[in-house]
């Protein structure tokens, strides 16, 4: 059984001479040269150690966008709060490909209720506080038309409010109800620092996820500002970018520039969409052997033709010369 | 911090501070900051030069 | 020397020759399969193709060279833990050669990629080198990710809060959460690197396998043989071993006491 010969996806084996190599000398010095660069580049360029945001930094840098975000988490109208899966089952906001939506298949597995987990629940952690708990209780108790009209009137006043130069909030209170002892005690809490320590308490102590926090700082525009400010959002293909001028990613070009480019740049299903795209473009790029006119392109563009140019003139020489190529 | 400490601390602190906010190109829709263009170009000097410098002929083996 | 097999005691027994346990053990037969694809000579050569003549060979051993510098600080780093960082200027140098191993690590790695495409090194039975090349490249993007996560800095803090909407978008986001520090740490420093070892330790032993891709043909008498069909090598069979039949009858040799001869006095 025999077939064609391909010249891109063949070769005749190599029956000529060899010279000598030494692979353990090249691995080692090959090493010893890397190891130097890197010390070297550390030496002079050190790395970066942004300090994180915390909800203690946020408050107390930008309480007016903390009450802001906070409102809405206690409203249930967040970001997060409306996610989709994998934190929540809102109706139609999942994204889709064609008829498929591949994120409802798991569901809410990483379920999060914003009102309770961000907001209530972590009030109710503090003791000695009457007025908190019945404010709470209040709340709790009212109907969803009176709760939405309390967080619509805090949203409205939060969106007008300033802060003094001692840092105290000063916002029109009028009509929200019990959501501003509510705000004002979680503003209080997140400044102290331990509204950090409620989101990340677990009942056995030790824990290592960070889900609860940090959804909670992304809903607000002030980490938002500080990212914009070093060019780390998607518009500005902040997915290559580290900090300051320090390199970062440059090997995720290709990733983040479909999310520059229509459709996907304003669909709300940009994200799927993306990845669709890289996975093919990857599979394309695994299975590249297999691939007809891709696998071409070598032979076509010719550097080869550079990089093993000694060895063609050695042929050149051993046919007799003469041969023009 | 002793004095071992913090001779070793300043000696490890980086010679260039690249902390500072980053310098960044702009081309169209295309963004980029400099370091990553600064990468960028060295891969595609060093893979002509690897390709254009001359290697180094090695003892033949029969 | 073990002797194996049977026999009543006080006689002699019979050793089990080397082609049977070879042929029948699981460790012989690896053994056969392993240093038939692989003898010495090949998987430490000390010549290599008169062809091999540019530099541009040497981003493979570089790009190992600089994965080793990257495990090692990762396992300095992990010696201490992962805050250790933050607290000590000496951590902090360690991130910084961790950090800047693994930019050379995707530097070199990269230019072996474009080195290997150009000269079409999937040809002649090495497609599967090209494959684990790939596929190395791809999960050390997803390692190098996961070390991002774990940094417990701003920079952590918003790559896993904007990078959670495109993994959630296609489902995995429930099941492997960029906002869980633990579980995105054990990824990195266990899971993925065993995942990337894998496909590395395929790909260098595939390359010592097939060898380095010869040139294309050009010119000379050999251009003529991209319109002569090529044989499928003939497959190579094994001789049959076929072990001694004893001929009927023969029994084994009676062990015969030495006669003693006369003695003679002096």
């Amino acid at each position: 059984m025999s077939r064609r010969f391909r010249p891109d996806r063949d070769v005749a084996e190599w029956a000529g001479p060899t010279v000598r190599y030494d692979l353990l000398k090249e691995v080692t010095v090959c090493f010893i040269v890397v190891a130097l660069l890197t010390v070297g580049f550390s030496i002079v360029f050190g790395s970066p150690d942004v300090k994180p945001v915390t909800l203690k930094s946020w408050s107390t840098a930008d309480p007016v966008d903390f009450v802001q975000t906070a409102i809405t988490e206690l409203a249930g109208t967040s970001p997060t709060a409306t996610y989709g899966p994998p934190y929540t089952t809102t109706p139609g906001v999942s994204q889709k490909l064609g008829p498929i939506s591949l994120e409802t298949i798991p569901g809410d597995r990483l379920h999060i209720d914003t009102t309770q987990d961000f907001v209530i629940h972590p009030l109710l952690t503090l003791p000695d506080e009457p007025a908190l708990d019945q404010a709470v209780a209040t709340y709790e108790s009212a109907s969803t038309t009176t709760q939405q009209r309390w967080t619509t009137a805090f949203g409205n006043a939060a969106a007008k409010a300033s802060v003094n130069s001692a840092g105290v909030l000063h916002m029109n209170f009028a009509g929200t109800g019990p959501t501003a002892t509510m705000m004002v005690d979680l503003l209080s809490m997140a400044r102290s620092g331990a509204l950090d320590g409620a989101l990340l308490a677990t009942p056995q102590l030790y824990g290592t996820d960070y889900t609860k926090p940090l959804l909670f700082l992304a809903d607000g525009t002030y980490m938002a500002d500080l990212a914009g400010a070093e060019h780390l959002h998607g518009s500005q293909w902040g997915m290559m970018n580290e900090t300051g001028n320090f390199p970062g990613q440059a090997w995720l070009w290709l990733y983040t520039m479909w999310y520059q480019v229509p459709p996907m740049n304003t669909s709300s299903s940009g994200d799927i969409e993306v990845w669709a795209i890289m996975m093919v473009l990857t599979l394309g790029l695994i299975l590249l052997p297999f691939i007809p006119v891709l696998r071409s392109i070598p032979r076509w563009t010719r550097i080869y033709r550079l990089i093993w140019r000694r060895h063609y003139r050695q042929q050149a020489g051993v046919a007799g010369g003469g041969r023009a190529t | 911090m002793s004095i071992p400490g913090a001779i070793v601390g300043g000696l490890i602190a980086a010679l260039v501070d690249l902390s500072h906010p980053g310098k960044y190109v702009h081309w169209g829709v295309i963004q980029i900051s400099v370091a990553n263009l600064v990468v960028i170009g060295l891969m595609l000097v060093v893979f002509v030069l690897a390709i254009l410098l001359p290697f180094p002929h090695s003892r033949p083996k029969r | 020397m073990s002797a194996t097999g049977t026999g009543t005691p006080g006689s002699p027994t019979v050793e089990e020759p080397v082609w049977v346990s070879e042929r029948t053990t699981w460790t012989g037969r690896l053994r056969r399969r392993a240093v038939g694809a692989l003898p010495p000579e090949k998987l430490l050569p000390d010549t290599q193709p008169a062809y091999v003549a540019s530099w541009v060979y040497i981003f493979g051993a570089l790009s190992l060279g600089a994965l080793a510098v990257v495990v090692i600080s990762g396992a300095v780093i992990a010696l201490s833990g992962p805050a250790w960082w933050h607290v000590s200027a000496a951590g902090h140098f360690v991130n910084s050669l961790h950090l800047w191993s693994t930019e050379l690590f995707f530097f070199f790695m990269v230019i072996h990629l474009w080195a290997k495409f150009f000269m079409a090194a999937w040809r002649g039975k090495r497609r599967l080198t090209w494959v684990t090349g790939v596929l190395a490249f791809v999960f050390s993007i997803a390692t190098a990710f996961t070390g991002y996560l774990s940094q417990q800095n701003f920079d952590s803090e918003w790559i896993g809060t904007q990078a959670k909407d495109g993994i959630n978008s296609t489902g995995a986001g429930a099941f492997w959460n960029v906002l869980n520090f633990g579980q995105m740490l054990m990824w990195h420093i266990l899971l993925l690197p065993l995942v990337i070892s894998v496909f590395i330790g395929l790909h260098v032993l595939q390359v010592r396998r097939r060898g380095v891709v010869p040139p294309f043909a050009e010119g000379g008498p050999l251009s003529r043989l991209a319109s002569v069909t090529v044989p499928e090598p003939a497959e190579v069979r094994e001789p049959e071993i076929v072990p001694p039949v004893p001929t009927a009858g023969a029994t084994e040799p009676a062990i015969v006491p030495p006669v003693p001869t006369a003695e003679v006095e002096p």
